[in-house]
């Protein structure tokens, strides 16, 4: 006879499809893939402001700045949002960022690409942001409790971004030749990064590969790297059409049988070099990130000496 | 919430660690969404002091609108009901069913009751 599992126990949570909080019980590996997973996406929004935050003095015209700036700052509230949800699986903030500047914790291999010009801020909301809606939306429903939190709010903000990006491409390619030259120069070099998002492929024989069947089976993870690039291919591909833009994939194409469309195959090579720290601009985002937070070290250091004086004068008080 | 194992630090009072070396405190941050309803958790924060601890939860929980109202509170100063989440706390709780109107049985015919 099966010994009934505690209702509250890690195993009895995830069979139930509960919520893990902060103060529950978990297996080490389970928050250790958590740690890794959540520092990798606050890393990644944070890194994320650098590309976009390039073309804040050099957007075309006032409306395009305010928007520019108010999504860059969205960025810097995710990644704030997400070192919270970390941080309650018990590694602090200082911890973290020294991670990432030691090269110790890795963010997503796509800010590894440069913005050439005006269009690539719109690729990056369409495809780039597009992209990580389709990964994010399921980690709404991820097992533990303060991530899936963090994403809900991350979500409900993120659709602002991929409209705009949307709405750049759309002006540009409507616009000259020369600036639906540029809008479709900017697709061709993001269009298959995106892709690459998603990770490697993790179904059919290579589902027992990595990480992503124990992540399933955890409730981390929802669906396989392959289905959610799938979505996003068949969410996407409609969306160039409107555009007037076209995607640099010549094998892509409609399959009528499986009501998807069918792309060509992905350069995992590529992908490989830029996670290896071969990127275009691997080094330079890192050095930026450290660079400012070293020349922010006063910024800290002199809130704290204000809240110490203050402190001292209500307890003279 | 973090739990009590993180790195609460706890609030800067008159902390003999010099300033250049001491991370901000963690905070729990509630907002009131709107007149009539009561503050809920939206998340925490780190900043050095209360008042600022306030002013950066505005730019990073109320940026659409979110709140008419925030309070702050010092992480290590909140105490929770019990560790682990999983005891007996709330036990007593679980065999008192005529605590609910569902327990009783009244006649159909019977209305506005």
């Amino acid at each position: 006879m099966e010994t009934p599992l505690d209702p509250s126990s890690f195993d009895a949570l995830i069979a139930a499809d509960e919520r893990v909080e902060p103060r529950d019980a978990m297996p080490d590996g389970y928050r250790k893939t958590l740690i890794r997973q959540i520092a990798q996406h606050a890393h990644s929004e944070i890194i994320g402001m650098q590309p976009e935050g390039a073309w804040i003095t050099r957007a075309p015209s006032l409306r395009r700045k305010a928007i520019l700036m108010a999504k860059v700052q969205d960025e810097a509230g995710h990644g704030l949002y997400l070192y919270s949800a970390a941080e309650t699986l018990g590694m602090g903030r200082d911890e973290m960022l020294d991670r990432l500047h030691t090269g110790r914790q890795r963010y997503s291999s796509i800010f590894n690409y440069p913005t050439l010009t005006w269009a690539d801020v719109g690729a990056i909301g369409w495809l780039v942001d597009g992209a990580a809606i389709v990964n994010q939306v399921p980690l709404c429903r991820c097992s533990y409790g303060p991530y899936a939190r963090a994403m809900v709010r991350i979500c409900k903000e993120e659709s602002f971004h991929q409209r705009q990006g949307f709405e750049i491409l759309h002006t540009l390619s409507h616009g000259t030749p020369a600036q639906h030259e540029m809008a479709q120069d900017a697709v061709n070099r993001w269009w298959w990064p995106s892709l690459m998002m998603f990770g490697p492929p993790d179904s059919g024989e290579n589902a027992v590969k990595g990480h992503s069947a124990q992540n399933m089976a955890w409730g981390i993870k929802r669906h396989s790297n392959d289905d959610l690039r799938q979505r996003f291919v068949d969410m996407t591909v409609p969306q160039a059409q409107v555009l007037g833009l076209e995607l640099p994939d010549p094998d892509l194409h409609f399959d009528e049988p499986t009501q998807h469309w069918v792309f060509g195959a992905i350069d995992w090579d590529e992908f490989t070099e830029v996670l290896k720290g071969n990127g275009p601009c691997n080094a330079e985002r890192v050095a930026r990130r450290v660079s400012a937070h070293d020349e922010g070290a006063w910024v800290r250091e002199a809130a704290n000496a204000y809240a110490d004086k203050k402190a001292r004068r209500t307890v003279a008080a | 919430m973090s739990d009590e194992k993180s790195h609460l630090q706890s609030v800067p009072r008159l902390s003999d660690e010099p300033t250049s070396r001491r991370d901000w405190p963690l905070w729990e941050v509630f907002v009131r969404p709107r007149r009539g309803l009561s503050h809920g958790h939206v998340g925490s924060l780190h900043a050095p002091d209360a008042e600022m601890a306030v002013r950066n939860a505005r730019d990073l929980y109320t940026r659409r609108g979110e709140g008419v109202s925030i309070w702050v509170v010092p992480s290590a100063e909140i105490t929770a009901s019990s560790p682990d989440e999983k005891d007996a706390f709330f036990d007593p709780a679980a065999d008192k069913v005529y605590r609910h109107p569902t327990f009783y049985e009244i006649p159909d015919e019977v209305q506005h009751l």
